[in-house]
């Protein structure tokens, strides 16, 4: 590793309407180096390597390449300075192939015509660098590639572009163990070509075996820097920087917990198999597991929105099948998606609309809006009071909400319907690190009040944090079940299913 | 990232396949019922070559404008003006001809103009004034319409016996009007294929955002689609003022110009999200509705019972495709 | 980021300022002035009612329409049905004035049909509605042309006119009533009531908004959907008869209906791919578009310039809404 950075921010801030992002970071990477980049979800990490790619520009500060200041306008600057990021949803086009993906806006041309074989001779010279890129051919369409080829791609695509920086966003979240592996190798022989790597990831397992230095993200400031690796506890701690105790709300105790609500035996479909648990009344029952382990897949099977084939359910003591989110909701299960934006919000509809569409939904269509079988507009706005929905007016458009209060308006939508079992996928994402604890003390009130609730998450902290017990997923079967409070590290086995953590 | 991403791979790779054979599996399919059609009804004269070109023959028009409808959908947006356009192409060629040879030149230059000027206009209200497509070429349609009528009522010029030639001419017995049409799909072809513009239509129409990162002027290219369809719509207009003799300002007539030029891209494999697809496909789509229009000619099928199945079989077709998907249309 | 602590009271109170009061209005009420300053007789019940009574059938259909949009998708298969209801019901009365009770209800069934028929391909089939609703339209246009064999026969008897063309006389104030009118208002407050009072309304928005999330939070999506399919074409149902009453019966009544539709949606303030739009601006923005097509004829401009305008309007209306929508960052 030479001296000086390769890539420097300095005095870095950020603002948006009503919010501050970023304030004061400095951050530095030099060539060959792999620094991690960690913080909790809302940290600011994702504002930081926007700045750095040219989507945004700082309010403040300055950011330098080789020493020299730069200005970025568009992303396209960035790349020419030698700056690649890998974003979770990758960029790249599914319908064309692996080599013109690469030389995607800069195609080598003879005369008029493309040039194919150079294009394809190059892409092959990239791969090769690499020993995950060696079984990929040039000309394979993007969209017949795997996860993990797909990523190696992009990676390909960067070191293409002379990139003397590249920044990997959780590269690891789809991958099963084999590729963990693989791509560690990779980000090894990207240090050894000299590639500054600034590697984000909330995993400690991966700083572990991969970083040099570590910086830490949270409430948009820099609180702790590393220049040498730690104990992960440290870093954990510099992250949360909080005490635990009052973060979460407490267990259930024994007496709150009631006879199991949901069971499940031989649940089955194309993604899972061997589905066998129960969820008992007032308990909160978290599922680990990495992407792709089945959890949304089993979420969206209680939901009956991706349903089982096989397998009995039994809800509060009557067996049940369903096959359309609305035979699920109308016995008593609620969902509310990871993905707000894109599948629980109606962005232009108010607040109130919003919380009203599931009653709504099992309303006479021609009946009056403003009351139905399950609950009136006043008796919706004092819910809405009542969980401490922070808006202007309950009339305002859910979209100038907080992300806090845009998931407390979700849960107000499924209150209404009083279920017997509450599904959150994801609860906190996009919920900045105050709101949290609400949204922890919202789910185990409703546990108070009888229901079952279900936690599907990718934070582990947060899982062993909330949840009362902890089933964990693995290739579309659950493997292992912990109690409360359990290790993260005994989870983490379980959910990659090694037998010992590699050093 | 979506839990489903482990099975997606080889769910991918086959529905892939099918995609790609879809077309020719049609083809197939219809040249079967045609043959079959024709010989039940023991009107086998009807499955000579010549006979062959004639089906052909009947969708030359069509076929050029779904060449250049190709384009547009690559890109994700979509052209509803080429009717007008042709109409009025055939009506201001026709009358600037009226008759004479000397004017022939002259004719085919202006027509251009007035096609690469829509084209423009259309890709510029959709990249400038972010107009949805739809809106702003039926706008458009209704603009031409209107100044089209204001000037038209009837058949309108003459077109002179050397520009006939255009449909009616042969070229060592193939009509020239088909090795036209082949010609403009072969270059289309080569430009998609081979050069830089073409892999920028793809790529802007499989992802605008990740196209813009890599520095691609996506408006560009996407006004220059819209110039080609409008351009390629002329070409078509010509054409018919070539067959028809003269120009009237219904031959584009109600919109199916407009209907079956995307329905015949569709059906050959490139689908309306854009991204996807290709030339041939389009060809291909073309002679399966030439085969369609010959089955009912064959069988004898009233003409206002075949505008009826005409429309059926448009959304048919487009289901056929459609229907596999699991998302929510619009 | 910080939170404002707002006490529960003010929440429930609406937003202080200016209430926002859609565009449309001003414009509308712009061109009535226009066209009093032209012609001060407009302020004679001879003047205005007879205009509400020529804006009835247009802003009927836009207010059905709207339901269509709103929901995400387009219909324009409207225009052919008012066209196939016209020509059919003066096949099927035969000029017998007791048989208009029956003719519409026939007429009633047929539009039911036809939104349930396009319900269904965009919901089940997946087709997207402007290749369904434009295929349907062609479909319809050829059985309006099989049933009436090219050339309409019949008349439409007086009770079956009744809708469109009476006035009721003696009114005390107002003086005329045009029955038009009485039926504006009934289906224009039914139609306002369903969108604006009911489940089915909001519903409606969620759907076209985000599908997924109406979807998940339990909303029977494609019953919702075909709902606003149906709305439409009953809507188109009613113009016919109102049309047919008015103008009488040929094959082209109905043509451009559906542009028209949207565009005064368009102009009431409807967002074009869902989620947003009110029947009363819907409404206002038919009159507008009659406005501007009374003003044009006071002026002395010719029809064709009617369709360029019209082409130009819609083109317009679309790109200030983008245009105001990126100003205000949505």
């Amino acid at each position: 590793m030479s001296g000086a950075p390769v890539i420097e921010m300095r005095g870095i801030a950020k603002r948006f309407p009503g919010v501050v992002a970023l304030d004061d970071v400095g951050f530095a990477c030099r060539a060959g180096e792999v620094h991690a980049l960690v913080g909790e979800n809302g940290a600011g990490k994702s504002t930081l390597i926007k700045i750095l790619s040219g989507v945004y520009q700082p309010d403040e500060g300055e950011v330098l390449v080789d020493g020299q200041p730069v200005h970025f306008r568009h992303p396209v600057d960035a790349l020419a300075a030698g700056i690649s990021v890998i974003y979770q949803e990758f960029s790249l086009l599914p319908e064309r192939t692996v080599a013109q993906n690469i030389f995607l806006g800069r195609e080598l041309t003879r005369g008029w015509m493309l040039d194919n074989a150079a294009m394809n001779a190059q892409t092959r010279r990239v791969l090769d660098m690499f020993a995950a890129g060696r079984r990929i051919a040039p000309d394979t369409l993007v969209s017949e590639l795997d996860v993990a080829s797909q990523q190696m791609v992009e990676i390909a695509k960067a070191i293409a572009l002379d990139a003397k920086v590249l920044v990997m966003d959780e590269p690891t979240a789809a991958l099963n163990e084999a590729e963990c592996r693989e791509l560690f190798e990779t980000v090894d022989e990207l240090r050894g070509h000299g590639t500054a790597v600034i590697y984000i990831t909330h995993r400690m397992r991966e700083v572990t075996r991969l970083a040099d230095r570590v910086t830490v993200l949270k409430d948009g400031q820099v609180a702790a820097r590393f220049e040498t690796l730690p104990e992960p506890a440290e870093i954990v701690r510099a992250m949360v920087g909080r005490d635990i105790a009052d973060f979460y709300a407490p267990f259930a105790t024994p007496e709150e917990i009631a006879a199991a609500v949901l069971s499940v035996r031989g649940g089955a479909n194309r993604l899972l198999r061997n589905i066998d648990f129960d969820l008992k009344a007032g308990e909160i029952l978290g599922f680990a597991g990495i992407q792709g382990a089945g959890r949304v897949a089993l979420a969206m099977a209680l939901f009956g929105a991706r349903p089982f084939d096989a397998g009995t359910m039994t809800l509060a003591g009557r067996d049940v099948r369903f096959t359309h989110p609305r035979d699920a909701i109308r016995a008593g299960i609620g969902l509310l998606p990871g993905d707000r934006k894109g599948e629980a919000l109606v962005l232009m509809q108010s607040v109130r609309d919003n919380a009203m569409l599931s009653p709504r939904a099992f309303a006479g269509a021609a009946a009056s809006h403003k009351r139905n079988g399950f609950i009136n507009l006043d008796g919706m706005d004092t819910l809405l009071d009542r969980m401490e929905v922070k808006a202007a007016s309950y009339d305002q458009e859910i979209r100038f909400l907080s992300g806090g209060n845009q998931q407390k308006a979700i849960v107000a939508r499924w209150l209404a319907l009083k279920p017997k079992v509450l599904i959150f996928i994801e609860p906190t994402r996009g919920i900045d690190v105050n709101a949290k604890a609400g949204i922890y003390h919202l789910m185990r009130d409703l546990a108070r009040e009888g229901a079952g609730i279900i936690m599907i998450s990718s934070d582990l902290p947060e899982v062993i944090g909330a949840a009362d017990r902890i089933l964990v997923m693995r290739e579309g079967t659950i493997v292992a079940e912990h109690q409360k409070g359990a290790e993260e590290t005994a989870i983490m086995l379980d959910a990659t299913g090694e037998q010992e953590v590699a050093a | 990232m979506s839990e489903a991403t482990a099975g997606q791979a080889p769910a991918a790779r086959v529905r892939f396949r099918f995609d790609r054979w879809a077309p020719a599996l049609l083809l197939l399919a219809a040249v079967s019922i045609y043959v079959g059609a024709c010989v039940a009804t023991g009107q086998t004269q009807y499955l000579s070559w010549n006979n062959l070109l004639a089906v052909l023959g009947r969708s030359i028009a069509l076929g050029i404008t779904a060449i250049g409808q190709t384009f547009v959908i690559l890109v994700a947006s979509i052209d509803l003006s080429v009717a007008s356009l042709i109409s009025a192409v055939a009506v201001l060629a026709s009358v600037i001809m009226n008759g004479s040879p000397a004017m022939i030149v002259p004719a085919i230059a202006a027509s251009l103009v007035l096609g690469a000027t829509v084209g423009l206009i259309n890709g510029l209200v959709i990249t400038r004034l972010d107009v949805n497509p739809l809106i702003a070429t039926l706008g458009m349609s209704l603009v031409i319409q209107g100044c089209l009528s204001a000037f038209v009522s009837n058949f309108a010029g003459a077109v002179p016996s050397e520009f006939q030639f255009f449909a009616y001419g042969n070229v060592a017995g193939v009509p020239f009007a088909i090795l036209f049409f082949f010609a403009l799909a072969l270059v289309a072809f080569l430009v998609l294929r081979f050069t830089r513009f073409g892999s920028n239509v793809y790529a802007v129409g499989g992802n605008q955002d990740a196209a813009r990162f890599a520095g691609i002027a996506t408006r560009r290219v996407i006004v220059i689609a819209h110039v080609i369809c409008s351009l390629c719509a002329t070409v078509a207009g010509l054409y018919l003022a070539s067959r028809l003799r003269s120009g009237a300002p219904w031959i584009g007539a109600n919109g199916v110009y407009d209907l079956e030029s995307i329905a015949v891209v569709v059906i050959g494999g490139t689908i309306l999200a854009g991204g996807r697809g290709g030339i041939w496909g389009t060809v291909a789509g073309v002679m399966i509705f030439s085969l369609i229009d010959s089955i009912f000619n064959v069988l004898g099928v009233d003409a206002f019972v075949k505008q009826v199945l005409r429309g059926v079989i448009i959304v048919a077709a487009v289901a056929f495709y459609a229907a596999r998907s699991k998302r929510i249309v619009a | 980021m910080s939170e404002q602590v707002l006490s529960s009271q003010s929440k429930k109170a609406r937003p202080r300022g200016l209430p926002q009061i859609n565009p449309v209005y001003f414009i509308l009420a712009a061109l009535i002035v226009a066209i009093i300053l032209n012609n001060p007789a407009f302020v004679e019940p001879t003047g205005y009612m007879n205009f509400l009574k020529r804006a009835a059938p247009l802003a009927i259909l836009a207010a059905g329409q709207l339901y269509v949009i709103v929901s995400g998708g387009f219909d324009l298969s409207v225009g052919s049905l008012i066209t196939l209801v016209v020509v059919g019901s003066s096949m099927l009365s035969n000029n017998d004035p007791s048989s208009t009770w029956w003719v519409i209800s026939v007429m009633l069934g047929i539009g039911l049909a036809v939104g349930l028929i396009n319900g269904l391909v965009v919901c089940y089939l997946k087709v997207p509605s402007l290749i369904a609703t434009l295929g349907m339209m062609i479909t319809l246009n050829g059985f309006a042309f099989m049933w009436s064999g090219g050339a309409p026969r019949g008349y439409l008897p007086d009770t079956f006119r009744f809708f469109g063309r009476v006035n009721i006389m003696d009114v005390p104030v107002i003086r005329m009533l045009p029955v038009a009118v009485i039926v504006l208002i009934v289906v224009g407050f039914l139609l306002y009531w369903l969108m604006h009072r009911t489940n089915l309304g909001r519903l409606l928005h969620a759907v076209g908004d985000n599908p997924r999330a109406a979807l998940l939070a339990g909303v029977p999506v494609n019953r919702v959907r075909i709902t606003a399919f149906v709305v439409s074409s009953l809507s188109a149902v009613i113009t016919g008869i109102l049309l047919g009453g008015f103008a009488g019966v040929s094959t082209d009544v109905g043509t451009g209906y559906e542009l028209q539709a949207i565009t005064a949606a368009v102009l009431g303030g409807a967002q074009l791919l869902g989620g947003r739009g009110s029947v009363p601006a819907a409404i206002a923005g038919a009159l507008t578009l009659t406005a501007i097509f009374t003003l044009l004829n006071f002026l002395g401009l010719p029809q064709p310039v009617r369709q360029v305008v019209q082409g130009l309007i819609l083109i317009a209306a679309v790109a200030l809404a983008m245009y105001r929508r990126k100003r205000t960052g949505q």
